[in-house]
């Protein structure tokens, strides 16, 4: 090495910084690339300070985001099962309920949350009627819990109690098991906080009927490779997060069969069919397990910088870190961009909820939009925006997936693994494709479009790394 | 309020399509609610909702389109907008976004896999840390930015030098890397000279003498102003000399190099002698005598240059132009078959305004003075370029004495003011309390305008000198502004019954973007006398003042004798 070597060699000039240098080059037909420098960290010194830190032991951080990125690509989710939640998940007893998004008291949850608590314990028979069940909900004698602190995700208000049957996802490589509710439809649902009897009439049928067919077909079929399922939504037009027709279509391909087999009577088998059918969400309940099934591997490497949770409660929204383990990282919910069911306004919008930004962080959903151009209409963009979207995670994550792919990035893995240290550094927030739902509780899904996460959870999280040093 | 209500059978659209042409519609004057969507039953349960009174049959394949606002006309106008949105899709003209501004090294890297060198320019704060970001990539530093503290510059500087690379800067203001003009840069003929410049202005200096001389340049490569300091310790000035030895289209060698600590001075002499090609030392203020306490022990170097022994290979120049004839003539003097040296201002008078060209300087002098007045004696220099201005200082001081400055080659010299000149004063005017908050004065002309104008009203001015510095990264036509400012000078002095004289430097070739030429002339109209160097730009400016002076000196004795005789 030398710097007369460099004298052989065709000068490419990376500009940093005044773009008038840039453009001298590029009027005399230079090799050259702009970059548009902002300062790190937005300036902020205490960050920058974080930064240096961390860079300090730049080689450790390297390792063990290393490990961690390889677990996620090792990690393989199956369904193999439905169970009732008290029985399956762990830690959910009593009169407790789970709920989206980091941990929250009954005073500052936001309307569809309350809503959603009201409805579970309607559904619990712990109330006889709403206002009953207000007062039981504010009391303190409910225990809530955020999901992700039990193996749980949840959309939306996520909320799960005790008798709900759940979804059984198991990571075969690392062991671990999750949980997710079954996806109710859209409308008056229970996860958008509604709780009037159609909501709850509903509940009661997929206890009934439709939980019981579902794990009974589970149970002949062996189990659902999720991975692979995942992997070809991606190029079906679906991210997996606000677009998940194809894999609808592909669970039911995947479980029609089996159902059949069962032997449940034969219009109980039709009526669950034509709801897996009618309902373009149902496989959101699985892809968010699946991706929750990979990342609590990877949750509690030492030393790893990269994001194991973002979620939502409607009010605030949370980040956990590997390196950090079960450490929440909050800063208030945003409100979500997007186009709203005609007849709506933005201030119908309620702050960003739910726990499905799991998808974003195992580098689907947002992290997806180039498999996914039809959704990013939602913003008001174009299919090359849409490409831009996914381009632009590559900056905040560690690698690209090794089983997520996407066809118009000529088969690029999908941005996956996102580094607190490049979000702070480079100012870049995740895009996170989302619903919106109505601030009161009931009305449901007013939405969808795009959202980011408060800067301050990353910020948070950094100085929490460096401090942990 | 009026409804409508129009079903389209067996025409589908996504929702989110439909979601956003309704939300389009809804926004449009007088209308109050819309609704275009496929017959869903979530849809149709939505009409309801809306307060539609109208009953629609549709099925999932239908596409229903309901308004209401006020009246009819309003509601077919939307729906007309609704219907062209559908059948012109929503696509807008999406350019090419992979083309634009990266937003990060690695986005660059993965725009342009050959990087191989990154041009930093972003506020000394930040500027050290992308440096060392860019050398752990593998890349070349130009470090343009200022103000990075000199610890960090040492450690980049032995980070690149370990690695092989280039580390120029802080504060490089030039360079020409491969043919490439980088930052502040002239357009000059590809030769056989290569530099390792110190100053940013001095080295552009040298590269257009060089140009002019028919020669031209191998490499240039900039060091920063400190790297020749104690601190330091001359890394870049030493891997640059080492480099151009490497380089087999390097002839000659050229330093221009700023005043030295004594045992890097001596360290970079040593590696000029041995390179084993010849080589000219250029150094530049090292008349300068610095105040108490600045620490850089200045006056002990003074001269370092001038102690070089005079060895065969290793030749001193003490000054630009000199340098610049130094190393035309150790490579032989050969001039390129590319292009003729320019004929227009490149011979000592070829300057002077007017159709008859005075024989010589002395007589040009006389020329230009005749129109001074009684009291008109000083010179003010303007200059955007610092070295271009501290050559000037040096050329001028043994002729006028202390000359006056905001960076004085002497400590006399210091300015209590720098916003007013006093006596002979020569002005850096990129120097920071001049630049803070706005852009260098080589870009951002407004500074030096405004003190030509304030000079041409003081009436104990008799000559303005000024530097206009021309290629990549300067102001794209500085005559532009730079002339109707002097005409204007011209005016406020005629106002009050003087004249002025002008005299300029400018340092560029004819392929920079301005065009020599055409800046040369442009000045020539408003009388300005345009030198082919700043050094006999200076020597002109300096003999007018010095002129004066004496004239001025004999008036004082013959008005004394008269009076002494009354």
């Amino acid at each position: 090495m030398g710097i007369s070597e460099l004298f052989r060699e065709k000068l490419a000039v990376v500009n940093i910084g005044v773009p008038l240098f840039f453009n001298d080059l590029e009027k005399q037909g230079h090799e050259a690339v702009q970059v548009d420098w902002t300062p790190p960290a937005g300036g902020d010194p205490r960050l920058i300070a974080a930064l240096e830190r961390l860079e300090a032991v730049s080689g450790r951080i390297e390792e063990a985001n290393r490990q961690t990125f390889e677990i996620i690509n090792a990690a393989h989710p199956y369904l193999e099962g439905i169970g009732t939640a008290r029985d399956v998940i762990p830690g959910l007893e009593g009169r407790m309920l789970l709920h989206a998004g980091p941990p929250i008291a009954w005073p500052r949850m936001s309307g569809p949350l309350r809503g959603a608590m009201i409805g579970a314990i309607l559904y619990e028979g712990w109330a006889r009627d709403a206002s009953e069940a207000e007062r039981l909900a504010a009391s303190g004698e409910i225990a809530y819990s955020p999901c992700h602190e039990h193996g749980a995700v949840g959309p939306m208000a996520g909320v799960v109690s005790p008798s709900m049957p759940v979804f059984i996802i198991h990571n075969r490589t690392h062991g671990n098991y999750t949980y997710c509710t079954i996806n109710e439809g859209l409308g008056k649902v229970l996860r958008f906080g509604a709780y009037g009897p159609e909501v709850l009439q509903r509940l009661k049928w997929i206890e009934t009927e439709l939980a019981p067919t579902l794990k009974k077909a589970l149970e002949l079929s062996g189990g659902i490779d999720l991975k692979s399922i995942i992997a070809q939504i991606l190029h079906m037009g679906d991210e997996g997060h606000n677009r998940n027709k194809a894999g609808t279509s592909l669970a039911f391909r995947a479980l029609a069969p089996f159902m059949v087999q069962t032997g449940v009577d034969r219009e109980i088998i039709r009526k669950c069919l034509v709801f897996i059918d009618k309902n373009d969400h149902f496989f959101l309940n699985l892809s968010m397990p699946a991706c929750k099934a990979v990342l609590d591997a990877a949750s509690g490497v030492p030393y790893s910088t990269l994001v194991t949770t973002m979620s939502r409660n409607g009010t605030e929204f949370g980040v956990r870190v590997s390196g950090t383990g079960q450490a929440w990282f909050t800063g208030p919910a945003n409100i979500v961009e997007g186009l709203l069911f005609p007849g709506y306004t933005a201030a119908d919008a309620n702050p960003d909820l739910g726990d499905s930004a799991i998808t974003e962080t195992a580098g689907i959903g947002g992290f997806a939009m180039a498999a996914a151009p039809a959704i990013v209409q939602f913003v008001g963009g174009s299919a090359p925006d849409a490409l831009e979207y996914s381009k632009l995670m590559y900056q905040i994550t560690y690698g690209e997936n090794g089983m997520y792919t996407i066809p118009a990035l000529d088969f690029r893995g999908t941005p996956t693994g996102i580094d607190v240290r490049k979000v702070v550094e480079s100012g870049i927030l995740p895009n996170i494709n989302t619903g919106i739902a109505h601030k009161d509780p009931g009305v449901g899904q007013v939405g969808a479009g795009l959202v980011k996460p408060p800067r301050e959870c990353f910020e948070k999280a950094l100085l929490a790394l460096a401090e942990a040093l | 309020m009026e409804e409508k209500m129009v079903v389209r059978s067996n025409v589908y659209f996504d929702s989110v399509t439909l979601m956003s042409v309704s939300q389009r519609a809804q926004r449009l004057e007088g209308i109050d609610a819309v609704m275009i969507g496929m017959g869903t039953p979530l849809n149709l349960d939505l009409l309801g909702t809306l307060g539609f009174k109208t009953s629609v049959e549709a099925g999932p394949n239908d596409l229903i389109f309901a308004l209401r606002g006020a009246g009819a006309q309003v509601i077919d106008a939307a729906m007309a907008q609704a219907e062209e949105l559908l059948s012109k899709g929503l696509r807008k003209a999406a350019g090419d976004r992979g083309r634009g501004p990266a937003r990060s090294l690695a986005q660059a890297l993965e725009r342009q896999p050959s990087s191989n060198l990154a041009l930093i320019s972003v506020p000394g704060a930040y500027a050290a840390r992308e440096a060392r970001k860019a050398l752990e990539a593998g890349w070349h530093v130009m470090l343009f930015s200022d103000n990075v503290a000199v610890e960090e510059e040492v450690s980049l500087k032995r980070s690149a030098h370990q690695k092989g690379l280039l580390l120029m800067g802080p504060d490089c203001g030039t360079a020409i890397i491969n043919g490439v003009p980088l930052a502040f840069a002239n357009v000059v003929r590809k030769g056989a000279i290569g530099i390792v410049g110190a100053s940013g202005t001095g080295t552009q200096e040298v590269c257009v003498q060089i140009d002019r001389l028919g020669q031209g340049v191998s490499q240039v490569i900039g060091t920063g102003g400190r790297d020749l300091s104690r601190a330091v310790g001359g890394i870049m000035m030493l891997d640059g000399i080492e480099a151009l030895k490497q380089d087999s289209e390097t002839k000659v060698i050229v330093v221009v190099s700023k005043p030295a600590a004594p045992e890097v001075a001596e360290k970079v002499h040593a590696a000029l002698r041995w390179c084993g090609k010849p080589a000219v030392y250029c150094l530049i203020g090292a008349e300068r005598r610095t105040g108490a306490g600045s620490g850089t022990g200045a006056g002990s170097r003074m001269g370092a240059g001038r102690e070089t022994p005079e060895d065969s290979q290793v030749k001193s120049a003490g000054n630009l132009l000199e340098a610049a004839r130094l190393a035309v003539e150790a490579a032989g003097g050969q001039f390129a078959e590319t292009g003729d040296a320019p004929e227009v201002a490149d011979t000592p008078g070829a300057g002077l305004p007017g159709a008859s060209l005075p024989a010589t300087v002395g007589e040009a002098v006389q020329e230009a003075i005749k129109g001074l007045k009684n009291g008109q004696r000083y010179l003010r220099g303007l200059f955007s370029g610092g070295t271009l201005g501290d050559e000037a200082m040096a050329i001028l001081a043994p002729e006028l004495g202390t000359i006056h400055s905001n960076v004085p080659l002497a400590a006399e010299g210091q300015l209590s003011d720098p916003a007013r000149s006093f006596k002979h004063t020569v002005l850096d005017l990129g120097d920071d309390r001049f630049t803070a908050g706005r852009p260098h004065p080589m870009i951002d002309l407004s500074l030096r305008i405004a003190r030509l104008l304030g000079e041409a009203r003081d009436p104990e001015v008799a000559v303005i000198l000024l530097d206009v510095v021309l290629g990549y990264g300067s102001h794209p036509d500085p005559a532009s502004e730079l002339v109707p400012a002097i005409r204007k000078a011209r005016e406020i002095a005629a106002g009050e019954g003087r004249n002025l004289v002008f005299a300029a430097y400018v340092c560029g070739t004819d392929q920079d973007p301005q065009g020599y030429q055409a800046q040369v002339a442009a000045f020539r109209q408003v009388g300005v006398a345009v030198f082919p160097s700043n050094v006999e730009a200076a020597e002109f400016a300096g003999a007018v003042a010095r002129a004066r002076a004496m004239a001025m000196a004999d008036g004082a004795l013959a008005a004394g004798s008269a009076e002494g005789g009354d």
